[in-house]
């Protein structure tokens, strides 16, 4: 028998070390059981739901690639309606592509109407059930089957698109960021956002050993080193206030090459004619620094 | 009582009385009018909705789609440009098995853009799984709103229904309407009670990835409910409204004058008013012909064939062509004539195409009665010889 409490069972066929597996199931069983999830298309939705069987102990709904956010706030609309949605929670999340990219017109609505809907992306940037495909929140240098490194090419160009800017833009309650490797933190910053009433949105870096090219074993470690490198800063945003900031002691503080020792996406970033790349890299580093003043003796 | 009243606030005020719990929408012409009059009456406190101003048609029907998940009765509409983003998402709630129920005002495709009607918008979802219902006047575009709830909210069809409306003739022109009476529509339509919905109390999980294994029987059940459950209770739920409400409705299809009918037009939506007519005159002078009215255009009745069969010949008039083949009624009539006589080995009537009225050309009584005359298997009526060479 499994735990009831748990909400997203094993028995999925995510790959191993998935931290988007990892992260999704952190995010249910802080939610609770009273809670329906929409889902756009993706990982997630495909290997917790391959019929006739599913991981969800919660309703469930994935539409398309791109409407989480309107299906969701249809799917409030309808609670209210009926006069229940103080007992219920509803959950909109996507992945990198399907929030960021294809999916961020509906987001940006159900944010702006002002819905009461938690929004989680679980960004392993690129489109990794496709294949490794780049997507707005791949990082500069990083190497995709879109993006190949080759003679001609550093892989990715562009660095990622700022979520956390844009959902404090819409005047999202809530704004947070998250990591696998600290998961009491990610599960209180659940809980917290869902305490809150209106647009919500959590951000979690969504560890990917097949896209990554790290080991399945070292997820954890992979989510750990991105944030002790401050590559992702782990904040929070409550009315639009930055309310929280989790410092990284200064001796503590790792070079960014650690982050790419462990995944081959960056293998070509550590060769001496890709230093630029790296020195790119260590500018964004310095900005999330300063911008959140991550540092403490 | 009768109202004199333009079409869209017609067909507002009848789905107030079907009582929608959540509708979603976003502006485009000729729709807008039916959702503003319902948000007019939302906020004059005269319908309990919650209504939604989203940021596109697509999102229009995830909201609504996403309601209909939730275990409430929903409803949007749109056109053209609209209808053709939604159109992903109408092929998913038709695979969801969610019973959204729209209006499209059917609106002419761009480019060139063009805000007036044809019906080449809804005839790109044809194949979706959706029930396609089209009104030939403004009492019959309320009235079928009505029946649609029903229809597509059965338990044994949860699909969606679209009714379709001839953009500004129905949706803009002004027509004696009766709304019907809320106790008459309570009476009529039950509250929506569907047999699976989001439910924290019973989890169930909607819109799982289903392989090779299960995927075709997904297709046949649909299949399966539009050609045997959808058809019969189109065709139940036609008569009760005829008896209950005391005005005729008539499902599939209408026959005008078709009894001895040597030629039969055959069309759908408005078009038919003023081919009623032009069967009214051809018959004064004697000839002897008649019209089939396509309302159900899916499930399509094949039942017309027995019909048809009778004739020598078939005009098929339509507002929208499969660009490159003929226009889709003309394929599916020729298609069940066809299926029908190679069954009984009886003759083919002559099956002759006619394409009108697009992008809001008016259709004149005059061009019909030549067409009649015509023996071209196809053609466009009206066309402007003098226009042409700006195109070619």
């Amino acid at each position: 028998m499994i735990d009831e409490k748990i909400l997203l069972t094993p028995g999925h066929t995510g790959c191993a070390g998935c931290g988007q597996a990892l992260a999704a199931r952190l995010v249910i069983d802080a939610a609770g059981k009273n809670t329906i999830v929409v889902n756009n298309t993706g990982c997630l939705e495909v290997f917790t739901t391959g019929y006739p069987y599913t991981s969800w102990r919660v309703p469930f709904i994935h539409s398309l690639f791109e409407n989480a956010g309107a299906v969701a706030s249809g799917v409030e609309s309808a609670l209210n309606y009926l006069g229940i949605k103080d007992n219920v929670n509803v959950i909109a999340q996507a992945g990198d592509g399907g929030f960021a990219d294809i999916g961020l017109q509906a987001f940006s609505g159900l944010w702006e109407r002002g819905h009461d809907i938690l929004t989680i992306c679980y960004d392993n940037e690129a489109y990794m059930n496709t294949g490794i495909q780049r997507s707005g929140t791949t990082p500069t240098g990083t190497n995709t089957t879109t993006t190949p490194v080759g003679k001609d090419s550093i892989g990715n160009l562009r660095w990622k698109k700022n979520l956390v800017d844009i959902a404090l833009a819409h005047k999202c309650v809530y704004v947070a960021t998250a990591s696998i490797h600290l998961p009491i933190d990610l599960q209180n910053k659940v809980k917290k956002a869902l305490k809150m009433k209106g647009p919500k949105f959590i951000y979690i870096l969504a560890i990917c050993p097949l896209g990554w090219g790290s080991e399945p074993a070292k997820t954890i470690k992979v989510a750990e080193v991105a944030v002790k490198t401050g590559f992702w800063p782990l904040v929070e945003y409550e009315n639009g206030v930055l309310t929280k900031v989790r410092k990284i002691k200064k001796d503590e503080l790792l070079p960014i090459e650690e982050y790419f020792k462990l995944q081959k996406r960056f293998a070509h970033l550590l060769k001496e004619e890709n230093k630029h790349v790296v020195e790119m890299w260590k500018e964004k580093v310095k900005e999330n620094i300063e911008k959140y003043n991550l540092l403490e003796d | 009582m009768k109202e004199f009243l333009e079409g869209a606030v017609a067909i507002a005020r009848t789905v107030a009385t079907c009582k929608p719990a959540v509708i979603s929408a976003y502006p485009i012409t000729p729709q807008t009018h039916i959702v503003e009059e319902l948000a007019s009456l939302i906020a004059n406190g005269k319908l309990k909705a919650e209504f939604i101003n989203v940021e596109s048609e697509h999102s229009a029907a995830s909201c609504v789609l996403g309601a209909s998940a939730t275990g409430v009765r929903v409803y949007s509409s749109t056109s053209s440009q609209g209808l053709l983003l939604m159109a992903e998402v109408l092929f998913n709630a038709a695979g969801l098995r969610l019973p959204v129920v729209m209006c499209c005002v059917n609106r002419a495709v761009s480019a060139p853009i063009n805000i007036w009607n044809d019906q080449q918008d809804i005839v790109t979802v044809r194949d979706a799984g959706l029930i396609l219902l089209f009104a030939e006047t403004i009492q019959e575009a309320c009235d079928l709103h009505i029946q649609a709830f029903k229809i597509a909210e059965d338990p044994n069809i949860m699909l969606p229904c679209l009714v379709n409306i001839d953009g500004f003739i129905l949706s803009h022109g002004y027509e004696p309407v009766e709304i019907p009476s809320q106790d008459l529509v309570d009476k009529f339509l039950p509250s929506y009670n569907p047999p699976y919905k989001l439910d924290v109390n019973n989890p169930l999980t909607f819109g799982p990835l289903v392989g090779p294994e299960w995927y075709l029987e997904t297709r046949y059940a649909i299949q399966e409910t539009l050609n045997n459950d959808v058809k019969k209770k189109i065709v139940e739920v036609a008569e009760e409204f005829t008896k209950l409400f005391g005005r005729k409705s008539y499902g599939l299809f209408e026959e005008y004058k078709t009894e001895d009918a040597e030629t039969i037009f055959v069309t759908m939506g408005s078009l038919a008013g003023v081919i009623k007519e032009v069967v009214d005159e051809l018959r004064e002078r004697g000839e002897k012909v008649g019209l089939l009215r396509i309302i159900t255009y899916r499930p399509f009745p094949e039942e017309v064939a027995k019909v048809l069969l009778k004739a020598k010949r078939i005009l098929v008039l339509e507002k929208c062509i499969s660009l490159g083949a003929k226009g889709p009624l003309c394929e599916d009539v020729i298609s069940v004539l066809y299926t029908q006589v190679s069954s009984n080995g009886s003759k083919l009537p002559t099956v002759q195409n006619f394409i009108c009225g697009l992008g809001g050309r008016d259709v004149s009584k005059e061009e019909l009665l030549e067409a009649y005359k015509d023996t071209t298997i196809l053609k466009f009526i009206g066309l402007k010889k003098e226009n042409l060479g700006s195109f070619i």
